[in-house]
């Protein structure tokens, strides 16, 4: 009966979502809708399938549930060799990875497919803030870290925060457990926050600053890549201003640790491809993205460095232990 | 009168047949949607996304359809707590506290009726003030920082003994045990895991969606099994329905002043319809004199939670709309849409993308008019679908509740879940102790700690910043009077009149 029952929920639903074919891949958005990962399984599996890397529609499946955790205990273990298979991932796959936020699951049981997009991560004030650079700001920590909150969309100990303590610590100051943080409810809660002189800076992505940007209600004092944003060229690099730090919210996907060689390949090649596209370069301007290709075993090895930098980071806070 | 050019720029955009066909179909379908418990308007919005798209609306089109969807469930979620005193979504709780009641005592075409007016006269006001006061008020989220909001948590806490007709100490117990189990999940603040027991299903806590069709439709399957259906509560009656014009008149204020406080709660990011339509309810019960009906059918006890949870949806559009920062469930799913039809919400909106803005505002004044036509003259279409006879009713009650919790997670745990707060439900229920607060303490208990915590975080520990400004203090002074008050008013408030019960 249990059985009759779930298979009649599942049908339901699938034929709600309005898919096809049975027997297409399938691309899990460990969320639900609307999200960032939902952005990726939709847009990549759709432009996978409009510009022919694959031959069927790629169903797209939300598994909400304990941060991305449950879909990747579902990977792991019912779906290890399931070569139709991928999920979407991103900066905060391999942060909750790094800090064991998904129940003694590691980086390990799954393979990193390639990332070819990403938001980029942007420290910025209030307009009215006495902050200037990037440099008055690490400054003010530096002298007094009671002085300076920083907000974020993220919880503490999430990227938003890492990537304060990664700007912090390039700049010589190793006393992180005493920088103020606090996490918000999205990117545009923290941010008010900061203009109505809450908090005095927030850590964030592009994509979650630019409308304020534009009405000037805040200033951006640095972002988080290797080369100035497109679009956004008077925005100084962290790096041009001495702090070596590339933090960007990656957008990407993972598969089953069980699959073949070959359908690595294969799943690399078609992603390879949908980076190439003219089509994921529109959806990328129209979402605020900026160019970020890693892919195969290239973006496997970066994981594994974030994942490290990360766990270091997060041991010293006392995320973890 | 710039405004008014806009918005007849607006009414050209929202009456075209297209748009104006989108926002009555929206308006259907949102009411069905609000009327089915365990469907509400976030889940709503969030399952009709993927229509919006394959039928290849563009952005206006898909706003129009979505936010009338939005507002259809805010009026539709009052039909099942009035009729079943099971709320069709969230904000329809406190419906339930007076509605059904009333509805018992054969006045439930009133009742229904009433509502619906107050829905109406709530939505429309605050599209008026989302109209006029959108720019304006969008500061004023900047001046609520973490103590404010603690303080405004406080406040809604402290009167929750106003909800309670009888016992204000069962209330209390069942807002603490709301709020422990808001304690299961991610800790935001450490990010510590707390009473998962392991298990990866319970790290986002629990889903109050999942709570309150276990709470009340659930546990309603299990009081009428207990009861093999003879006096089981289900299936009121209906005569026909008339326009109660004097609960209208007498509900005149109620549905003013709920209107503000709603509207308000709205504006504030992360308060949103729930608490708009839970304030409008403890305030109108503080304010009149005579509140010993409250509870047992009063008319202002259904009109003060259905004007303040619908004008809190206008509202909540503002922060939306203009800050990018959702007031609520629904405007985080709207928020969502709006991104992905590369619309981005913030400051410039208004400028960027007046069309989208006015023709969005101008279709919510149509959806109010064609909603206020649905659900007063032909209420009856809408209740037909819950007035099958009970041994069919509830059954698929329950088979609706199981879809749509399934919806939100695809997860069978939620399922359990459920069927576990239907069982705590039914032994409350023996017990004499008010469900409703479990809810808000689910809903609010996050919010409350997280806010005290960063305040903590902000000022280094030192409990006084919770008093550092004039808006937190407000709150502090309302919430000590909500709570210590009612105590010593008592006496003196009830004295002229015999106890009657």
């Amino acid at each position: 009966m249990n059985t009759i029952f779930k298979r009649f929920a599942a049908g339901l639903i699938v034929s709600a979502s309005l898919t096809t074919s049975a027997m297409a891949a399938e691309c899990i958005a460990p969320a639900n809708p609307g999200g960032g990962w939902d952005f990726t399984c939709r847009t990549i599996g759709k432009i996978m399938y409009d510009i022919g890397a694959v031959d069927a529609p790629i169903q797209v499946t939300n598994m909400a549930g304990g941060g991305g955790g449950l879909a990747y205990s579902t990977v792991v273990n019912e779906r290890n060799d399931d070569e139709d298979l991928i999920v979407a991932a991103s900066s905060a796959t391999a942060t909750r990875l790094a800090q064991n936020a998904y129940g003694g699951m590691t980086a390990d049981q799954v393979r990193f497919l390639g990332a070819i997009g990403a938001d980029p991560g942007v420290i910025a004030v209030a307009a009215d803030s006495p902050y200037k650079t990037l440099t008055d700001l690490l400054d003010a920590v530096k002298a007094d870290p009671k002085s300076v909150t920083f907000a974020g969309g993220s919880a503490v100990g999430g990227f938003d925060h890492i990537k304060v303590l990664m700007a912090l610590g390039r700049a010589g100051f190793n006393d992180i457990r005493a920088v103020k943080y606090i996490g918000l409810d999205g990117g545009g809660d923290a941010i008010t926050q900061a203009i109505g002189g809450h908090v005095q800076a927030v850590t964030g992505d592009m994509s979650e600053v630019v409308g304020f940007l534009k009405s000037g209600d805040i200033r951006v004092l640095a972002a988080f890549t290797d080369e100035r944003i497109p679009g956004f060229e008077d925005i100084p690099t962290a790096k041009e201003q001495g702090i070596d730090v590339v933090a960007v919210n990656w957008r990407g996907l993972y598969v089953p640790k069980g699959i073949s060689d070959e359908a690595y390949q294969k799943w690399s090649d078609a992603l390879a491809k949908v980076a190439a596209s003219d089509e994921w370069h529109e959806a990328m301007v129209s979402h605020g993205l900026a160019p970020f290709t890693k892919v195969g075993p290239d973006f496997q090895n970066y994981v594994n460095g974030v994942i490290g930098e990360i766990a270091q980071l997060s041991r010293d806070i006392g995320v973890i232990k | 009168m710039e405004t008014l050019s806009l918005l007849m720029d607006g009414f050209a955009v929202a009456l075209t047949p297209t748009t104006l066909f989108l926002a009555v179909i929206g308006c259907i379908l949102g009411t069905i949607i609000g009327a089915l418990p365990g469907l509400g308007p976030s889940n709503g919005v969030a399952i009709l996304i993927p229509l919006a798209f394959s039928l290849g609306l563009d952005a206006t089109a898909s706003l129009v359809l979505m936010t009338s969807v939005y507002y259809g469930a805010m009026y539709g979620g009052r039909i099942s707590s009035i009729l079943l005193n099971i709320p069709g979504d969230e904000p329809a709780l406190m419906t339930t506290l007076d509605g059904y009641p009333m509805a018992k005592a054969g006045r439930a075409g009133d009742a229904l009726v009433l509502s619906g007016v107050a829905s109406f006269v709530g939505a429309l006001l605050a599209t008026f003030g989302l109209i006029l006061l959108a720019p304006v008020l969008a500061r004023l989220a900047y001046k609520f920082g973490p103590a404010e909001y603690f303080a405004l948590y406080i406040l809604a806490f402290s009167t929750l003994g106003g909800i309670a007709s009888k016992n204000q100490a069962k209330a209390a117990i069942a807002a603490c045990i709301g709020l422990g189990i808001s304690m299961i999940g991610i800790d935001n603040n450490t990010s510590i895991v707390r009473f998962t027991y392991g298990n990866l299903h319970l790290y986002d806590g629990v889903d109050f969606l999942v709570a309150i069709v276990g709470l009340f439709a659930v546990t309603e399957v299990f009081v009428f099994i207990e009861s093999h259906g003879k006096d089981s509560a289900i299936g009121v009656k209906l005569g026909k329905i008339t326009i109660p014009v004097n609960d209208i008149l007498l509900c005149k204020w109620a549905m003013l002043r709920s209107t503000l406080i709603g509207f308000v709660a709205g504006i504030l990011p992360g308060a949103g319809a729930s608490l708009g339509s839970f304030l409008s309810y403890s305030a109108e019960k503080a304010i009149v004199k005579d509140n010993s009906m409250f509870g047992k059918g009063d008319p202002r006890g259904v009109a003060a939670p259905e004007a303040g949870n619908n004008a809190a949806a206008g509202g909540a559009l503002i922060p939306m709309l203009t800050l990018g920062v959702p007031g609520s469930g629904t405007t985080a799913v709207l928020l969502a849409l709006l991104m992905t039809l590369n619309i981005t919400p913030g400051p410039t909106l208004f400028t960027d993308r007046p069309d989208v803005v006015w023709g969005l505002i101008a279709s919510l004044l149509i959806a109010n008019v064609v909603l206020l036509v649905l659900n007063v003259p032909m209420v009856k279409f809408f209740v037909r679908i819950l007035m099958v006879p009970p041994w069919v009713l509830l059954p698929g009650v329950t088979m609706v509740s199981f879809v749509g919790i399934y919806s939100l997670s695809g997860s069978t745990f939620d399922l359990l879940m459920m069927i576990g707060f239907g069982a705590m439900g039914f032994f409350l229920r023996k017990l004499d102790v008010p469900t409703v607060p479990i809810i808000l303490g689910i809903l609010l208990g996050n919010r409350m700690e997280d806010n005290l915590r960063r305040a903590m975080v902000i000022s280094d520990g030192d409990w006084t910043f919770l008093f550092s400004s004039w808006i937190a203090i407000g709150f502090w002074a309302a919430a000590i009077l909500g709570f210590v008050g009612p105590m010593f008013l008592r006496g003196v408030l009830k004295k002229p009149v015999p106890p009657t019960d």
